[in-house]
C-alpha cells in the first residue's frame, strides 16, 4: 500500500513535485464532482424527459385525467383514476400485511430473537429481498393466483365482506397486494433493524437494570426512541410498493377499473406503464402513460424525501 | 401492595414476554414462508425443464432454449456495469473525500431519492432520450437504463464504504506528502476495495433481475442479436413474456429460466456477504 506512495518518476525539485500534485488534485476533484454531477443531471433529465414525453397530454386532457374512470385508448379515452386507485389499494393492503410482519422480523433480530438465529435470519430476509421482482411475478401467476382462487377467495368470501365480493379469479387486486406484500417486507424489516439497532446500548442496559423484562424493553424504550425511524422505514416500504412492476403487472389482472373488492382486477400506474408502454401506438397513447409516470415519479419522490428525512434524523 | 400481587404483576410480564417473543418469532416464519415457497417451486419446476437445449438454443416457437436470452442478459449487464461502476466509485469516493460539502451532501441526497425511483421510470426515460431518438429498441438503450439503476447502489456504497477508512489513515498519507488525490485512489479506495467490490456485486446481482427498465429499451428478440444496436432478449424479459402465455411448455421455461437467473443472484449475494465478512475478519484479527 505504501509504495505507491512516493511517485516512481520523482520531478526534479520538490516545488515541481507539488505543483504536479495540485494539479492532479484539482483534475481529480473535478473529475469527481463531475462524476457526482452526472448523478444530479440524471435525475433531472429524468424528471425534464418524461415531463416533456407527457406534455401533449397535459396539455390534451387536463385535470380530467385524474378524475376521468375511463381507459380506452382506442377511442381517446384518457382517464387514470383506477391506476390511481389501484396503486394506492394494492399499496395500502400491502403494508397492512407487511407492516407488522416486519416489525417482528426487526424487532426479533434486534432484541427478542436468540443471538445465534439472527445472523442466518437476517441473512434469508436479505435473500428475500434479492430474488428478482419477474421471479415472483411468475411464482405469483402460477402457484398464489391458482390457490387463491381454488382455496383462499371462497374462504375469505364466505365472510360476506363487502371487498371480498365477485368471482374468484386469482389474479386482481388482493394477489397483487400480497406478492407486493412479500416484496416490500425486507425493506421494512432491514429498515426498522437498523433503526433499532442504532438505539443507544445504555437505554436498553438502563431499563433491564430497573427490571424491565427484553419486550418491556421494546415496548417502552426502543420503540418510542426510534418511533420516527420506524415511520420512515414504513414510508421506505410504501414507495417500494408504489413503485414495484414486474410482479404487480404479472398478477393484478390488467383491467382499468374502479371496484369496491379486492377480488377484482385492477390496475397500478407501474404495471400499466409495464404493459401498454411497448405496444402504444398513438402518440397521445404514449404521453398520456409517460403522464402516470410523471405521477409516480412524483409520489414516489415525495414518500423517499418523506422517508430519508424521517430515518436520518434519528439514526445518526 | 402484597407480594402475592407482586407476584402476579411479575408473572404477566413474563408472559407478555413470552408472548412478544412468540410473535416475532412467528413473524420471521410467516416473512420466511415465501422465500421458501418460491425457492422450492423454482427448483422443483426448473430443474424439470433444464435441459442442454435450453443452453445452446435460441428463443423458439416449441420452446427450445433461451441461450440468446442468457447471452443477452450477460450482454446487457457486462455494459451496463461498464458503464455505471467506473462511474459510481469515482463519484462514491468523491462523495466521502468531500463528505460534508454542500455539493457533496445534495448529490447523496439525490443519489438516495434516485435509488427510489421506480425503475420502469428509468425505462420511460431511456425511451424518451435514446429510443425515440435513434428510432428503435436496442441492447445499447437497455444496458443504458440498467447502468442508470446501478449508478445509485454504487456511488452510495461506496461513499458509505470510504467514509468508514479511518481518518487517521489519511492525516498519515498526507504527512507523508502524499497529494489528496493519492491518498484517496491509494489509501482510501484500496482500504475500501473490499466493501466496494461486495457493493458492486449486489448491484449487479440487482440488475441482472431488472425487467421493467428493458421493456422498452432492450425489448426483445427471437434471435441472436447481431450488434448492440439491435434490440436483444434478456433472461428477465423472457421470464415475463412466458408468464403471461396461457402454455405450460413456455412456463416450464420460465421456471427453467427463473432456476438460472436466480442462482446466479444468489450466488452473487452469499459471495458478497461473504467478502465483506472475510474482509471484516481480518480487519480484526
Amino acid at each position: 500500500m505504501q509504495r505507491a506512495l512516493v511517485p516512481r518518476d520523482a520531478p526534479r525539485t520538490q516545488e515541481e513535485t507539488r505543483e504536479s500534485a495540485r494539479s492532479a488534485d484539482r483534475t481529480l476533484g473535478a473529475l469527481g464532482a463531475g462524476a457526482a454531477g452526472a448523478l444530479a443531471l440524471v435525475l433531472i433529465g429524468v424528471a425534464a424527459s418524461v415531463v416533456h414525453l407527457a406534455w401533449p397530454s397535459i396539455r390534451e386532457n387536463g385535470a380530467s385525467f385524474w378524475i376521468g374512470a375511463t381507459w380506452d385508448p382506442a377511442r381517446g379515452a384518457y382517464g387514470a383514476l383506477s391506476f390511481l386507485f389501484g396503486t394506492v389499494v394494492t399499496a395500502a393492503v400491502a403494508l397492512l400485511l407487511a407492516v407488522p410482519v416486519g416489525l417482528g422480523v426487526a424487532v426479533f433480530l434486534t432484541d427478542l430473537g436468540p443471538k445465534t438465529m439472527r445472523r442466518p435470519v437476517s441473512a434469508l430476509v436479505e435473500l428475500l429481498a434479492a430474488v428478482p421482482s419477474v421471479v415472483y411475478g411468475l411464482w405469483a401467476a402460477l402457484v398464489l393466483a391458482p390457490l387463491l382462487r381454488d382455496w383462499i377467495e371462497p374462504l375469505l368470501g364466505a365472510t360476506g365482506l363487502p371487498i371480498f365480493r365477485g368471482p374468484y379469479l386469482g389474479v386482481g387486486l388482493l394477489c397483487a397486494s400480497l406478492v407486493l406484500a412479500i416484496m416490500v417486507l425486507p425493506t421494512i424489516a432491514a429498515v426498522t433493524r437498523d433503526v433499532l439497532g442504532a438505539v443507544p446500548s445504555e437505554l436498553r442496559e438502563g431499563a433491564l437494570a430497573l427490571g424491565a423484562t427484553p419486550w418491556d424493553v421494546v415496548r417502552f424504550v426502543v420503540v418510542p426512541h426510534a418511533r420516527r425511524g420506524v415511520a420512515g422505514a414504513v414510508l421506505l416500504g410504501l414507495g417500494r410498493a408504489v413503485g414495484e412492476t414486474m410482479a404487480v403487472a404479472a398478477v393484478v389482472g390488467s383491467r382499468a377499473d374502479v371496484s369496491s373488492s379486492l377480488f377484482a382486477p385492477g390496475y397500478t400506474m407501474a404495471s400499466v406503464i409495464a404493459n401498454e408502454f411497448p405496444t402504444a401506438s398513438t402518440e397521445l397513447h404514449v404521453s398520456a402513460l409517460a403522464e402516470v409516470g410523471v405521477m409516480l415519479f412524483l409520489v414516489t419522490v415525495a414518500f423517499n424525501v418523506a422517508a430519508r428525512v424521517l430515518v436520518r434524523s434519528r439514526a445518526r | 401492595m402484597t407480594s402475592n400481587e407482586l407476584e402476579a404483576v411479575y408473572a404477566g410480564r413474563k408472559l407478555g414476554d413470552r408472548v412478544a417473543r412468540g410473535l416475532a418469532s412467528a413473524a420471521v416464519l410467516l416473512a420466511l414462508l415465501p422465500l421458501v415457497a418460491v425457492f422450492l417451486w423454482i427448483a422443483g419446476r426448473g430443474v424439470r425443464a433444464l435441459s442442454p437445449a435450453f443452453f445452446v438454443e435460441p428463443i423458439g416457437a416449441r420452446g427450445a432454449g433461451m441461450a440468446n436470452a442468457i447471452a443477452g442478459t450477460v450482454q446487457l449487464v457486462v455494459f451496463a456495469s461498464l458503464m455505471a461502476i467506473p462511474l459510481g466509485i469515482a463519484g462514491g469516493l468523491y462523495l466521502a473525500e468531500t463528505r460534508a460539502a454542500p455539493l457533496s451532501r445534495a448529490v447523496r441526497f439525490g443519489t438516495d431519492i434516485l435509488a427510489g425511483v421506480p425503475s420502469i421510470l428509468v425505462g420511460v426515460v431511456v425511451y424518451a432520450v435514446i429510443v425515440v431518438q435513434m428510432k428503435h429498441f436496442s441492447a445499447f438503450a437497455g444496458a443504458t437504463a440498467l447502468a442508470i439503476v446501478m449508478l445509485p447502489l454504487v456511488m452510495r456504497t461506496t461513499d458509505i464504504v470510504a467514509r468508514t477508512v479511518p481518518d487517521s489513515l489519511r492525516e498519515a498519507a498526507l504527512a507523508l506528502g502524499a497529494s489528496r488525490w493519492r491518498t484517496a485512489i491509494f489509501v482510501v479506495l484500496r482500504t475500501a476495495a473490499p466493501g466496494i467490490r461486495s457493493g458492486c456485486m449486489l448491484a449487479v446481482a440487482r440488475v441482472c433481475g431488472e425487467t421493467a427498465p428493458l421493456l422498452f429499451t432492450a425489448y426483445n428478440n427471437r434471435f441472436w442479436s447481431e450488434s448492440l444496436l439491435d434490440p436483444t432478449a434478456s433472461l428477465q424479459v423472457q421470464i415475463f413474456t412466458y408468464t403471461m402465455t396461457p402454455r405450460d411448455d413456455w412456463h416450464a421455461q420460465a421456471w427453467a429460466a427463473a432456476l438460472v437467473l436466480v442462482t446466479f443472484v444468489v450466488v452473487l449475494n452469499v459471495a458478497a456477504r461473504r467478502l465483506v465478512r472475510a474482509a471484516e475478519g481480518s480487519a480484526s484479527a
